[in-house]
């Protein structure tokens, strides 16, 4: 594993960390489906999930590891609670398109 | 730590007491349970201690700040029982989710490793998720749901990236370790670009400006008793934690950082204000109140002496005038569509009581002397001319006269337009918290030594 690191340098891994995690804050930004928008957000902390291993094993050290579990199950509750808004959204106004999202104004 | 785990507990047994159905009862016992644990907490005061290999950091300002996280969950729990009348069969979800919110809360602000941060950080805003869209069947309450489900999941995302991104250049979670690491002289660019991701998910969380746009939709549309939670528990926790998260890992914090403080602070002030002058909407205002609040307290951030004490002493002031003033909505925002100004017409001749604590915890943001908000004021003016920031101080002294305008808008309404509506429901929980709460921000304003010299 230490080779492979070597090889490519760690650079090239927070890059590639960079380019998800600002594809992630694109989508956020620019699609208009609610479901989009929260793949987006998993792919920014997917990004991220990935480069905390390829730092744990830049540093030769478990603990980022350790913390991309904690991540996930993070991730995971918190799209959980995203989708069941969402659910009761389209069941209120039947579309899930953050367009119609204007309620609310002042 | 042994405060944290009763408030876990607590929260399972809430759960439980559902399942044997003593639905009467958890209201009660979260209450009586919440006393307890604000003891126990208090004893942990003298005895710093770090639990789990430094994942928990028990110092006196987790405690001093966790205190205050309590009393605020107590009251936010009393008022939970006249909010949801209608919805009895749901109440111990209610009360669950706030025990387990200030769960979060207090491990948000005794971290000591930056896995227990994100954690706490994390608990915290999965369960605002789900309080702000709790009126499933309200429109507005779904759509304030996903905006800040949108903007906080997002904010998420930027922090994880911060953490990730110190951890490449130190090596390591724990915030002494960082600390100790951040005073050597070649650092990698990323612990810099990984404190400024922090910084700026943390604004978003405490709603300051540029990162402000989402607390109006959200907190009006959001149930009142939700809005009230997110406008005192979960600002002052979000700055709580800020200001621990700088004082421990950054050195010392660079010329070029406190400059962006200052802007942001004065940006959060004026925005703030003079957004809150043309609302209509009682709780949109409080929102924009609550935004020219946070630059006040981001002030704390460049203050050099007893920072950590005037933080306390200006949240708990400002927290427990947020609770009066949210007390006071509940009671007139009843089975109201809306919390339009309107709805405050004549309440200083129907209800005189609660108009007095209204205007008493008005009169405390605005900062005017005998209540604790002009003194936390004067405590937070004076030191930051101390750190010789007098423009920032000059341009905080004229936020504050402006905020006096939009502050007396309600309390004219109150006291100079004839009611619209008969008032004779006389709820004994309001009253008391109400009371308690205003009691409490006046005793604070006489004895300020007593919170102020806490920390020092």
């Amino acid at each position: 594993m230490d080779n492979i690191l070597n090889e490519i340098g760690i650079e090239n891994y927070i890059f590639l960390a960079v380019i998800l995690f600002s594809i992630g804050v694109c989508g956020v930004l620019y699609r208009r489906n609610a479901i989009i928008v929260f793949m987006s957000i998993e792919i920014m902390l997917n990004a991220v999930n990935l480069l905390f291993v390829a730092f744990s094993t830049y540093h030769q050290d478990t603990q980022g590891q350790i913390f991309v579990f904690f991540s996930m199950a993070v991730a995971a509750a918190e799209v959980a609670v995203g989708l069941a808004i969402l659910v009761s959204i389209f069941k209120n106004m039947g579309t899930i398109s953050i367009d119609k999202l204007k309620n609310l104004k002042g | 730590m042994s405060t944290l785990i009763a408030i876990i507990g607590l929260g399972i047994l809430c759960l439980l007491l559902e399942i044997f159905d003593f639905r009467k009862a958890i209201i009660p016992i979260s209450i009586i349970g919440l006393l307890a644990v604000l003891g126990l907490n208090i004893s942990e005061f003298n005895s710093p201690e770090a639990y789990y290999n430094n994942m928990i950091i028990v110092s006196k300002f987790s405690t001093s700040f966790s205190a205050l996280f309590i009393v605020l969950t107590i009251f936010l729990v009393a008022l939970s029982h006249k909010f949801h009348e209608n919805n009895q069969a749901h109440i111990s979800d209610f009360i669950a989710i706030k025990l387990f919110l200030l769960a979060g809360a207090v491990a948000m602000v005794s971290f000591g490793n930056l896995a227990m941060f994100f954690l706490g950080i994390e608990v915290l805003s999965i369960a605002l998720y789900v309080l702000a869209s709790s009126d499933r069947k309200s429109i507005k309450s779904n759509e304030a749901g996903m905006k800040y489900f949108l903007m906080g999941s997002f904010a998420s995302g930027i922090i994880l990236f911060g953490i990730c991104l110190i951890y490449g250049a130190m090596g390591t979670f724990d915030i002494t370790e960082i600390s100790e690491l951040s005073y050597s002289a070649e650092l990698p660019v990323w612990f810099p670009i990984g404190i400024i991701l922090v910084f700026i998910g943390m604004l978003f969380k405490i709603a300051a400006v540029p990162f402000h746009f989402w607390a109006p939709d959200v907190y009006e549309g959001s149930p009142a008793l939700t809005t009230a939670l997110m406008s005192t528990l979960a600002k002052v926790v979000a700055i709580a934690t800020l200001f621990k998260l700088l004082t421990a890992m950054n050195a010392e914090i660079s010329a070029e950082f406190q400059t962006v403080i200052v802007i942001v602070s004065m940006a959060s002030m004026t925005v703030g204000n003079i957004m809150a002058l043309r609302q209509v909407n009682v709780k949109r205002m409080l929102a924009f109140s609550g935004v020219s609040h946070a630059g006040f307290m981001l002030m704390t951030l460049l203050i050099t002496t007893n920072a950590a004490g005037t933080l306390l002493y200006y949240s708990s002031s400002y927290a427990l005038a947020g609770i009066a003033a949210f007390s006071v909505i509940l009671y007139v925002c009843y089975n109201k569509n809306n919390e339009d100004i309107n709805n405050f017409h004549g309440l200083g001749k129907t209800n005189p009581l609660l108009a007095a604590i209204l205007t008493g915890a008005l009169l405390s943001m605005a900062g005017i002397p005998i209540f604790a908000g002009f003194f936390a004021k004067l405590f937070l003016f004076n030191q930051t001319i101390q750190a010789g920031y007098i423009s920032l101080v000059i341009v905080a002294v004229i936020n504050s006269i402006i905020s006096i305008g939009y502050y007396f808008k309600l309390i004219l309404a109150m006291y100079n337009k004839e009611p619209n509506e008969v008032r004779t429901a006389t709820p004994f929980v309001i009253y008391a918290v109400a009371v308690i709460a205003i009691v409490l921000n006046i005793a604070l304003g006489f004895f300020p030594s007593l919170v102020l010299d806490l920390l020092a």
